[in-house]
């Protein structure tokens, strides 16, 4: 279909709410092509509000999700900006743009693993035994590394050989947790990404 | 940041040093853009705000910019100063705003002196200055010299003429005075003629109906004198009235969705939440803490509120984590919290793993051996730790270290549990921008396969660890036996649940605090962060809010880009910090078509007030407007840095040339050196070897190192590569494409170089030296890792970097090293 359509009156042209005029200009009704299109791709779709997870400036986004009842499962149909943030007003860039693709993705750790000392492969290990590993790990260091009282006579009730550092990328909520939990367990050596 | 990320759209001038929003945060970045097309904005009579873009690299930002100057990295200190001696000489400084809102008619010490790139109380062989920060108990040997000459109220004495030699003014502009538009030149390679060009545009910013931003990033932050030189910048902004003002302010882009309500949340050694100062040994008390680490009034008009509710905030946090195990009677269980040894920080873990002294490191979003710095002397730490947790949705360099570069994985015998995480899209829970907009998500996905929620985790392994304690004794369990962890599943916590205890609780009514300022130390509080109090009152979680541009009259009445119902933001609400300095001694604002917060006759109006809302400007009692320290105002000379209470330029560690004011103590001579200390080997480059200049940075397409699992993005930056000067690229025989070695003192890479004008000689004084930039995104782990096994083994880019750090805050100098660089046979 030859067309005499410029780029920018095309972009024009498949804007929302655009009427009857549109049919002449392209050769085909836009406004029921767009409403069909919009039919297929989020019907049924649930929409919910989240942020964008990579850098500071913290844009908003909308996500489209739908259940799948041939696998029982939820599917991620979309992501885009929210228009009414007024930080981002509706923009990404090229990594909140395809964050679906960090989101669902066959690269993921599917279940926990271990490496033993000096094996040369992972193995797989249950949540269970992965957790009650690593509380007897935390304890066990704990009891070897603390100590109540330094040289000086000083109290200090700390635990000298055990460290944590992450928290960047996860919630104010969970990050508040990690702190919390940590200095408990006497944990001194405390840091995220604010440092490097 | 102290303003936000739209306010930026209120500036006559954007000054972005050590920073390329352009590509690293280009959302962010269309505020700068609405300012440059804004004709209200702008030097003289408008025309669209000016952008000034400081860098070694030309980058999208430069690109926009109305003045680039290319600058050697690490030398940001002797450009501020600079600008801050012609401001000074030029008496283009903002004369009320610096005589009534800044130190400098405050009088120091008539022992304070500054010769040859040395302060007063230095003591050469701890490498440490012998001053010490009111009120903490001084040592014997203290050096009482960078402090103010007080009264016999214990406040600062002042000459409000200005005149006196001894007034943190004429100390500072004698200070600078070496900082001439010809020095500048000699340190930074920056032109003299685009010096003094630049220096008029920031010179007009004095004016008080006119306001600059300053806009930075990690090119600030990752040197040994990065703390000094945000500071050089911020005393810039002190001296031209642009702080607590909408379209001014000092303005930090931070890197990670949530790493500044982290750090507010205090996953930092030295600090607990709200920017409270974590306990030392000595401090056997609540009261011995409090006397050690709260402010202290420095003059009758300062408020000093942090110093001032400092234990109350202490004692919420205690009431909030021990509950009624935390009373009067045990002084709220102080002594349960944690106290260092010494400096904890980032690369003491490496460092304290290499002598044998680290068993365990858990890693929770956050891969080391890509980090680094020194990224083979940090895998080496690795592989000394008994057992090593990442917690995280992909494999990561850390998590794979055993087998990656220089690993022979039979010997190496840490123990290392790979934990799914789920991502940010499958929980809820509050992400805290730079702007400090503390914003909430929806759950939107269930946890893919078997990956569990962070604070799950967190949770469970609380649990099990208590369980053992109850079960097998053990070492002081009492903070772990009696941690509140009053969640309705106590393994399974939700956000909702914490988000309430962080905004905390008026424990007699057991209804949600609406203000830090009810909070008490009497125990009748709680508040896991005083700095979030307001975040979720009776009225529900205030970070949910969503009323923004969809009607910006009803949701921006004043029009300044506040969206006080968008979220919320830290303190109270409040966009703009400080903001009692955008008005003058009677309230009005310094420009009317910008205010921050006015006095209406009975009230402050506009943004939240950082200020008490009814307290009349024109009281005699009225309180100064830097409320939250000692002096009540801002300082320009400040002896809370351990290298200097006026920012001084020192070169980087690894460095081609001496320093240009200093010979003789030519590097910062605070900042830490790990190898020597541990009496490991030297690891530092001399220029003679390795005579290039590198620095480090980032790409629009990638986010650090998890990025390298995303496709979309892995085909549009696919492989590292070396950012070289044509000129050197001649030198060298080397073109766009060919396969090169970068290599320090410390390791290599082997990348693709990219020969072009981005990047440039210096020339600084009779020397000639290139600069090069490398990104830092690839490592042995990712989509294209998996293709080039073997090439990625040489692709980390902090097998460069040194491993030191920040006088300061320890902060590695990644962004500025020495290596050198070989074709490689094709």
């Amino acid at each position: 279909m030859a067309s005499t359509v410029s780029r920018q009156s095309f972009l024009k042209l498949t804007g929302i709410g655009v009427g009857a005029l549109v049919f002449s200009e392209l050769g085909f009704d836009m406004a029921k092509a767009t409403a069909i299109k919009r039919e297929l791709r989020i019907a049924n779709a649930t929409e919910a509000h989240s942020l964008c997870p990579y850098c500071a400036v913290g844009c908003s986004l909308v996500t489209y999700t739908r259940q799948n009842a041939a696998t029982n499962g939820v599917d991620l149909l979309q992501i885009e900006g929210d228009p009414d943030s007024p930080i981002n007003e509706g923009r990404l860039c090229p990594k909140g743009a395809t964050a679906l693709q960090l989101a669902v993705s066959p690269r993921r750790v599917e279940q926990p693993m271990y490496r033993a000392p000096g094996a040369a492969t992972w193995s797989t290990m249950s949540w269970d035994d992965a957790l009650g590993k690593i509380a007897q790990h935390i304890k066990d260091t704990r009891d070897r590394t603390f100590v109540a009282v330094d040289k000086k006579g000083n109290t200090v009730n700390r635990t000298d050989g055990m460290a944590f550092a992450g928290g960047a990328t996860f919630s104010n909520e969970e990050g508040y947790l990690a702190a919390k939990v940590m200095r408990s367990l006497g944990t001194v050596f405390l840091e995220q990404q604010a440092r490097v | 940041m102290t303003n936000h990320w739209r306010d930026i759209k209120n500036a006559d001038v954007i000054f972005i040093a050590g920073a390329n929003p352009a590509e690293a945060h280009p959302v962010g970045f269309q505020w700068f853009m609405r300012a440059k097309l804004d004709p209200t904005k702008g030097t003289g009579k408008g025309g669209g705000a000016k952008i000034i873009h400081v860098d070694p690299r030309f980058s999208r930002t430069s690109a926009v910019a109305d003045h680039y100057l290319r600058t050697r990295t690490g030398t940001d200190v002797a450009l501020f100063g600079g600008l801050m001696s012609y401001v000074l000489n030029n008496n283009k400084f903002h004369d009320e705003y610096v005589k009534n809102y800044t130190n400098a008619s405050f009088l120091v010490s008539k022992d304070y002196s500054f010769h040859d790139g040395l302060f007063s109380g230095y003591d050469p062989k701890k490498r440490a200055y012998k001053t010490f920060a009111p009120p903490a108990k001084p040592p014997a040997t203290a050096d009482k010299s960078w402090g103010y000459q007080l009264d016999e109220n214990g406040f600062a004495k002042r000459d409000n003429t200005l005149q006196d030699p001894q007034t943190v003014f004429q100390l500072l502009k004698k200070h600078y005075s070496r900082y001439t538009p010809e020095m500048v030149e000699l340190i930074t390679s920056i032109p003299k003629a685009d010096f003094l060009k630049v220096a008029e545009i920031v010179g007009e910013m004095g004016r008080p109906d006119k306001v600059m931003t300053v806009v930075y990033a990690v090119g600030l932050t990752q040197h040994t004198t990065g703390t000094q030189m945000i500071r050089s910048a911020a005393l810039l902004q002190l001296l031209l009235g642009n702080m607590g003002r909408p379209g001014g302010g000092m303005n930090a882009e931070r890197g990670h969705a949530n790493i500044q309500g982290n750090t507010d949340n205090a996953i930092s050694w030295e600090i607990l939440p709200g920017y409270l100062k974590v306990p030392l040994p000595g401090q056997k008390t609540t009261d011995d803490y409090v006397k050690a680490s709260a402010s202290k009034k420095l003059d009758p008009n300062s408020w000093n509120f942090f110093g001032l509710n400092y234990k109350k905030f202490l004692v919420s946090l205690l009431k909030t984590w021990y509950g009624d195990h935390a009373t009067a009677a045990n002084d709220f269980a102080f002594n349960y919290l944690p106290k260092p040894a010494g400096n904890a920080s980032w690369m003491t873990i490496y460092d304290n793993a290499l002598q044998g002294k680290m068993e365990g490191l858990m890693l929770s979003g956050m891969t080391a051996s890509s980090i680094g710095p020194d990224s083979n002397q940090v895998m080496a730490a690795l592989a000394k730790l008994k057992w090593l947790v990442v917690m995280d949705p992909f494999p990561t360099t850390s998590s794979e270290f055993w087998h990656g570069p220089g690993m022979t994985a039979a010997s190496v015998q840490t123990e290392v549990f790979m934990l799914p995480a789920t991502h940010w899209i499958e929980k809820d829970g509050s992400f805290v921008n730079s702007g400090r907009w503390m914003q909430w998500k929806d759950p939107v996905m269930p946890p893919q396969g078997q990956s569990r929620h962070d604070h799950w985790i967190i949770a469970e392994l609380q649990h099990r660890v208590k369980a053992l304690y109850q079960h097998q004794g053990g070492k002081f369990p009492d903070p772990i036996l009696n941690l509140t962890m009053n969640y309705k599943d106590p393994i399974r916590p939700t956000l909702d649940e914490i988000a309430r205890e962080v905004n905390g609780q008026d424990l007699k009514t057991g209804k949600q605090m609406v203000t830090f300022a009810k909070l008490a130390d009497d125990g009748s509080t709680s508040s896991g962060n005083w700095i979030y109090v307001g975040s979720y009152t009776p009225k529900g979680n205030m970070a949910k809010r969503r009323m923004g541009v969809q009607d910006p009259k009803k949701n921006d009445p004043t029009g300044m880009g506040f969206y006080p119902q968008w979220a919320w933001s830290w303190p109270l609400n409040r966009r703009v910090l400080y903001n009692r300095a955008s008005a003058d001694l009677q309230g009005k604002p310094w420009d009317p078509k910008r205010p921050g917060i006015q006095w209406n006759g009975t009230t402050w109006v506009g943004d939240v007030p950082d200020y008490p809302p009814k307290m009349s400007p024109t009281d005699p009692a009225a309180w100064l407007p830097f409320i939250m320290n000692g002096e009540g105002v801002g300082r320009l000379f400040s002896n809370a840095l351990l290298d200097g209470p006026i920012p001084e330029h020192y070169e980087p560690v690894e460095s081609p040339v001496a320093n240009a004011l200093h010979a003789t103590v030519s590097a910062d001579p605070v900042a830490f050196l790990y190898d020597k200390a541990a009496k490991r080997e030297n690891r530092f480059g001399t220029p003679d070897e390795y005579p290039i200049i590198a620095t480090t940075y980032r790409l629009t397409e990638h986010e650090h190192y998890v990025t390298q699992q995303v496709p979309l993005l892995v085909q549009l930056q696919p492989e590292p590569f070396v950012e070289i000067p044509t000129g050197l690229g001649q030198e060298k025989g080397i073109k766009t494409g060919d396969m090169v070695r970068v290599h320090s003192k410390r390791g290599e890479i082997r990348v693709r170089a990219v020969v072009t004008n981005r990047v440039g000689q210096l020339t600084l004084g009779d020397k000639k030296v290139w600069q090069v930039g490398i990104p830092i995104h690839w490592g042995f782990v990712g989509i294209a890792a998996d293709m080039h096994p073997e090439k990625s083994q040489y692709w980390l880019a902090n097998a460069l970097t040194p491993f030191v750090g920040d006088a300061n805050s320890r902060t590695p100098e990644f962004k500025a090293f020495l290596v050198n660089i070989d074709k490689l046979p094709a």
